[in-house]
């Protein structure tokens, strides 16, 4: 793209070429500038979530609470206890995988916003396994739970997939839709036939205890796993035909056409890859943190993959930092709540204003003026 | 007579609806008149909402963000109700809000040109987390929201009372689906908005403030989502509580596809959701048929996907919807 | 006579590194016609839209009726008395005729836009100028030599003393460019001053009064059109003398390569555009489609390419192993009337796409991944699936450096280089494949003249090798001096097949015209004097 924030600066732009304006500021500062906004990825969010956590603290003040006694409370927590750290890597597991869902789907052009219900579906899919298949050895049942929980999150996404490739539904709204349906029919599930018996809340029975996945030390399997998936999928994206197709139908699908790429079967197999991501993060919760389907139990951890994946800029690996970050804050949050009173939504307060800093460009405008290059666009309108 | 020809299959149906209606009408009325009024008080949100997404695609600009921005102006509409004891305070500042939120997706998308996807995603989260900070419980509204009797209209035998009698926001939503249609059709602003929707720099070129015009018509959309909310905390209910409008910006926008970008069309589809909906609940009410009550609430979602799955693939949203406008790049 | 319309004074627009319009001084005064020369970016259009307000001077002054205050916007530029005449039209495709020309200025009465006398207006206006159209039609409907009319009406309805055309003649048949010639004379004589951009000579002669010349964004010349002739102004365009012929042999056709029998073919509207038509392309001879744009070329070509399902008839691919297509693929007889891209290329299909920022490259991917854009999976570049990322960069500095493409390396962004560049890439891409079958669409729309030849002597070394070439192009020029045998496409049709090098040019227009007989008396005019000047690119 050209030029583009000198038109639509309205009226005349006084005599002289533009490029005297740069020199007008110091060499030297340019010189870092320059340096600094080739570092914008980083930069940026660092700066929002400071912003952020200046306005979290002014609310905390208005509580009447020392903001200063308030986060450290918050991350001594969340990260200086065992069993906090614990709990920490527990909570990123899920946020790393459902983040890896949305990037999935960013890098194909689509905006899966349904890591919610697929990441539901993986972890009711995983808990039936790992009730029904009771007495079955580990290397069995454990395998079976996780496939199924990946199995279920794959399909449930995957007819936002085949809505989107065949009927040009927007998976914008087929998602959002479709985490209300998931919602609807796994609380009627958990409700009737999978109820434990004898219980009058709406919950699964337990899994049997082979189905349960371990902790090495203070770390989970399941987050070890989540970071080599974290891993593989940048290997994927950066060096097979398949990624390369992905990635070709997200920056132009003409193009995509053009070049020989199906699109419509990509466009599916990147939303069951996406979902089969949230079910393998649903699973893991079930079997790893909850040990049977209880509902609200993963309430919110879908939506945060959304957070992550834009405060990642749609890159597989840094969805890693992205959970930890936001999996410290929700951690901690407990904590907070029961020292000094403070809601735990201050969570949902701090990522929000990180998030709308990052994903607005004023921000790197401001740090780093027409240095600052324009923020992704990977999403498509309603005709494609 | 060239309203009767441009709208001809919009009139015929219309036309079944209210004569299928007076049928119904007089075969059981007290059941008739109690589904007209549920089905259109499930619908005013989704038509106010549905004239939102209108507004911002009929000129170019994609609004994901609905969702939030009613979110928000409930929120705003309830507890300004509540704390300042004032029932008109409350209204006035869930649209305000709504205003705001408005101008907020305008200028993001229009004026720095992010991805208005995006933009409207972020804008529910921020709305979500903020009124989940905020919310507080056992709070009440002063008064409940008075009922305006519209003369002459409110006499018509079922549907006076169902359309024609009602809360302000109720006779908001039909007033504003007029001023729209009319707008949209017969109007200078109407012309120059379709044209900025369908083709900017065709309209830029004309001389139309293509910046301008969308700046206004999606932050005046806002005031709508503001009276969605308001209409949500304040006269559907009298009550707020967290994720309050329960995906009802997202159903808005396939009833908008499903009426075709026209407004009025996106009310008789608000309507049909509605009618569904109160069929639902009725036959499992009177226990025609055993439907587990979870299975109903998700009527609307299902409908929703079918809907669109049926009609998105032969309606044409406006050509430049979601793209964002760079002067003197055609 | 000699009222000073417009003057501008040093007028300078640099996007980035780039000089797209650098110190340029040049007037208009009433009533005459000026023509702005130069070829493919030489700043033409970035000027006139500095005219028009849409985009913004750097520096320098354009001054209008004496009026020294810049231009803020369109709105502007019109309340000023300047129209413009957009290359891509500005018209809203869903709205009617009158619809459009009044959008802006609309007349209003009790609230509502006036639709009845806003159509009497476009009818006064369409007789005053003779540019029949009807105001009741929807724009979409319209073919573009209309559509052109409307922008022209709907330029004049805002009563303008200087009416600027960005290239209109780029669609038009021969017989529409002589009407448009005549209508921008008239406009001159009663009084509105006509700018027209253009890098074809005889119009310049034919209807100018004088003529700047462009080249590299800079003003290299400002010339009464009495004072000279043709080679003169190629000259001044390109600062050297011009080629004016390709350079080739003879050709000396093989074995058809290329059966296309009975074909149907349907546009994105569902309407016929290729309606039953047959032909044949042999290896070693170049094919070239000539006929005006939008007769149901693009649908052919892609229909032959894999990218649209043909409704009707047969496409084969024929090769017996002695043309080059043995490093493709499979050798023999492919039916492809219902092949996707992938397969037709497989076969041995190499396509030059016509739209190549949409189809031909992704702008964010980089020059290696462009060159390998469709061969991804090709076992040079890929193995069970995993790329072979050194394959791919030795290829891309391999094509780089045999076609010239002007870069800072195989890893810069595809997007960010010239139009000429990128037309490299698509077609270094393409040949390297060593298709049985070349299908080059517009291959040098948009491309400097350098480029131009480069692509030229590309696509007849292709032909030498023994590829068989099917050549579309909407330049006539292009078409004669570069095919072996021309084919007139009109209406989804095959109208006529034609010698290039003993054709008349007005017999041609009259055939992609459609053949009909009252073009006969403007093609014998317009015939007469493009008789003198041979192919200028």
């Amino acid at each position: 793209m050209n030029d583009t924030s000198t038109t639509d600066r309205p009226g005349p732009s006084p005599a002289g070429p533009p490029r005297e304006q740069g020199a007008t500021s110091p060499e030297n500062r340019r010189g870092v500038l320059d340096v600094l906004a080739r570092f914008q990825g980083v930069l940026v969010p660092i700066v929002a979530l400071l912003v952020a956590f200046a306005i979290g603290a002014a609310l905390i003040r208005l509580q009447g609470v020392n903001p200063a006694f308030a986060y450290t409370t918050l991350f001594r927590d969340a990260l200086l206890t065992e069993s906090g750290l614990l709990r920490t890597l527990q909570k990123a597991t899920p946020l790393i995988l459902s983040g890896l869902a949305v990037v999935i789907g960013l890098r194909v052009g689509l905006f899966n916003i349904g890591a919610q219900g697929q990441l539901l579906w993986g972890a009711i899919g995983a808990a039936y396994v790992g009730v029904h298949l009771a007495g079955a050895p580990a290397v069995v049942i454990l395998p079976a739970a996780l496939l199924a929980g990946i199995a279920c999150g794959a399909v449930w996404a995957g007819i936002a997939g085949l809505l989107k490739a065949y009927r040009g539904v927007h998976e914008v709204i087929s998602t959002i839709m479709l985490n209300s349906v998931a919602a609807g029919v796994i609380d009627w599930l958990v409700s009737f036939p999978l109820k434990e018996p004898g219980q009058s809340i709406p919950r699964s029975s337990a899994i049997d205890p082979a189905a349960e996945l371990s902790n090495l030390g203070f770390v989970p399997v399941g987050f070890v796993v989540a970071l080599a998936l974290a891993g593989l999928i940048a290997w994927i994206l950066r060096r097979t035909t398949a990624g390369f197709r992905f990635d070709t139908v997200g920056a132009n699908r003409d193009a995509a056409h053009y070049a020989g790429i199906r699109i419509p079967l990509v466009v599916t197999a990147a939303m069951c890859a996406s979902g089969a991501l949230a079910g393998l993060g649903g699973a893991i919760e079930t079997l790893g943190v909850v040990g049977r389907y209880e509902t609200g139990s993963s309430a919110g951890l879908g939506f945060d993959g959304i957070t992550i994946a834009l405060l990642a800029r749609a890159n597989p690996l840094a969805t890693i930092p992205a959970a930890l970050l936001v999996g410290v804050l929700r951690s901690g949050a407990a904590g907070l709540q029961f020292e000094t009173g403070i809601q735990p939504e201050v969570v949902d307060v701090l990522l929000a204003v990180t998030l709308l800093l990052v994903s607005i460009p004023v921000l790197a405008r401001v740090l780093f003026g027409r240095r600052a290059r324009d923020g992704v666009s990977l999403t498509s309108g309603w005709g494609s | 007579m060239g309203f009767v020809r441009a709208n001809r299959t919009g009139l015929a149906v219309a036309l079944a609806v209210v004569v299928a209606a007076y049928v119904a009408y007089a075969v059981d009325g007290t059941l008739t008149s109690s589904l007209l009024g549920f089905a259109w008080s499930f619908a005013v949100p989704l038509v106010l909402a549905a004239l939102v997404g209108v507004l911002g695609e009929r000129s170019g600009v994609i609004n994901i963000g609905i969702e939030g921005q009613m979110l928000g102006s409930a929120f705003v509409a309830f507890f300004a109700a509540a704390l300042s004891g004032s029932m008109l305070l409350g209204a006035l500042a869930g649209m305000g809000t709504g205003l705001l939120l408005g101008a907020f997706l305008a200028w993001t998308t229009v004026k720095w040109r992010m991805d208005q996807i995006i933009a409207g995603v972020v804008l529910n989260i921020v709305a979500t987390g903020l009124t989940s900070f905020f919310y507080v419980q056992g709070f009440t509204l002063p008064q409940v929201m008075p009922s305006i009797e519209v003369p002459l209209l409110s006499s018509i035998p079922l549907f006076g009372p169902v359309f024609f009698t009602g809360g302000p926001f109720s006779l908001f939503a039909i007033v504003a689906v007029l001023v729209i249609w009319f707008g949209l059709f017969h109007t200078r602003w109407g012309l120059r908005t379709r044209a900025v929707g369908e083709h900017p720099h065709a309209a830029d070129t004309a001389g139309v403030d293509v910046v301008r015009l969308r700046l206004l018509n999606v932050t005046l959309a806002g005031l709508l989502a503001g009276a969605a909310g308001a209409y949500l905390s304040m006269e559907a209910s009298s009550t707020f509580e967290r994720g309050f409008t329960a995906g009802r910006g997202f159903l808005a926008l396939a009833i908008m596809i499903f009426g075709a970008w026209h407004p009025g069309k996106a009310m008789l589809a608000a309507l049909f959701f509605g009618l569904m909906s109160g069929a639902a609940a009725q036959l499992q009410a009177s226990r025609v048929v055993d439907i587990p009550e979870q299975f109903v609430n998700l009527l609307p979602y299902v409908l929703t996907l079918v809907v669109l799955a049926v009609a998105a693939g032969r309606v044409r949203p406006p050509a430049a919807a979601g793209e964002p406008f760079v002067k003197g790049d055609a | 006579m000699t009222e000073r319309l417009l003057q501008l004074r040093g007028v300078t627009k640099h996007y980035g590194p780039v000089r797209a319009n650098h110190d340029i001084s040049l007037h208009v005064d009433r009533g005459e016609v000026v023509a702005l020369l130069g070829e493919n970016g030489a700043g033409k259009s970035t000027l006139v839209k500095q005219i028009f307000g849409l985009v913004t001077p750097d520096a320098g002054e354009i001054v209008v009726k004496g009026d020294t205050r810049p231009i803020s916007g369109p709105s502007d530029a019109i309340a000023r008395g300047i129209g413009m005449v957009h290359q891509h039209f500005q018209l809203v495709p869903v709205m009617t005729v009158t619809e459009n020309i009044v959008l802006g200025h609309e007349p209003i009465s009790g609230g509502r836009v006036d639709l009845p006398a806003a159509r009497a207006r476009v009818q006064e206006l369409s007789d005053r100028y003779g540019l029949a159209v009807d105001p009741d039609a929807e724009i979409a409907d319209l073919p573009v030599g209309t559509q052109q009319r409307v922008e022209i009406l709907k330029a004049l309805s805002r009563d303008v003393d200087l009416l600027i055309l960005d290239e209109p003649t780029a669609v038009l048949t021969p017989q529409e460019t002589d009407e448009l010639l005549r209508v921008m004379r008239e406009l001159a004589e009663s009084g509105t001053s006509v700018v027209f951009i253009t890098h074809k000579l005889r119009e310049v002669l034919a209807a100018a009064d004088r003529v700047y010349v462009l080249r590299g964004g800079q003003q290299v010349g400002e010339v009464a059109t009495a004072d000279v002739d043709e080679a003169g102004l190629a000259e001044l365009m390109v600062g050297r003398s011009v080629v004016l012929r390709v350079e080739k042999d003879p050709a000396a056709p093989g074995e058809e390569v290329l059966a296309v029998e009975g074909l149907h073919v349907a546009d994105d509207r569902g309407l016929p555009a290729v309606a039953d038509l047959s032909l044949s392309v042999r290896a070693g001879e170049i094919v070239g489609l000539a006929g005006v744009e939008g007769n149901g070329q693009r649908e052919l070509v892609e229909a032959i390419a894999g990218m649209r399902r043909p409704t009707g008839g047969r496409i084969h691919l024929r090769g017996d192993g002695t043309t080059q297509g043995g490093a493709s693929g499979a050798v023999g007889e492919v039916d492809l009337t219902r092949a996707r891209p992938d397969r037709a290329r497989a076969a041995g299909v190499g396509h030059v796409p016509e739209d190549r920022e949409r189809h031909g490259l992704v702008g964010s991917f980089s020059i290696a991944d462009n060159l390998v854009l469709n061969r991804f999976t090709h076992r040079l570049f890929a193995r069970r699936g995993v790329r072979n990322r050194a394959a791919i960069d030795d290829n891309a500095t391999r094509l780089r450096e045999q076609f010239d493409i002007r870069s800072a390396g195989i890893h810069t962004r595809a997007g960010a280089l010239s139009g000429g560049n990128k037309q490299k890439i698509v077609v270094a891409r393409e040949l390297s494949a060593r298709p049985r079958l070349l299908m080059a669409a517009q291959p040098t729309r948009g491309v400097d003249v350098g480029s131009i030849e480069f692509i030229h002597s590309q696509v007849v070394a292709a032909r030498d090798a023994g590829a068989g070439v099917l050549l579309v192009s909407a330049e006539l020029d292009e078409v004669l001096s570069l095919s072996d045998r021309v084919l007139v496409i009109h209406d989804g049709h095959i109208v006529a097949e034609v010698d290039p090098a003993t054709i008349d040019r007005a017999e041609i227009g009259r055939l992609m015209a459609g053949g009909r007989r009252d073009a006969q008396a403007l093609a014998d005019e317009w015939g007469a004097g493009g008789e003198k000047q041979g192919p200028a690119h």
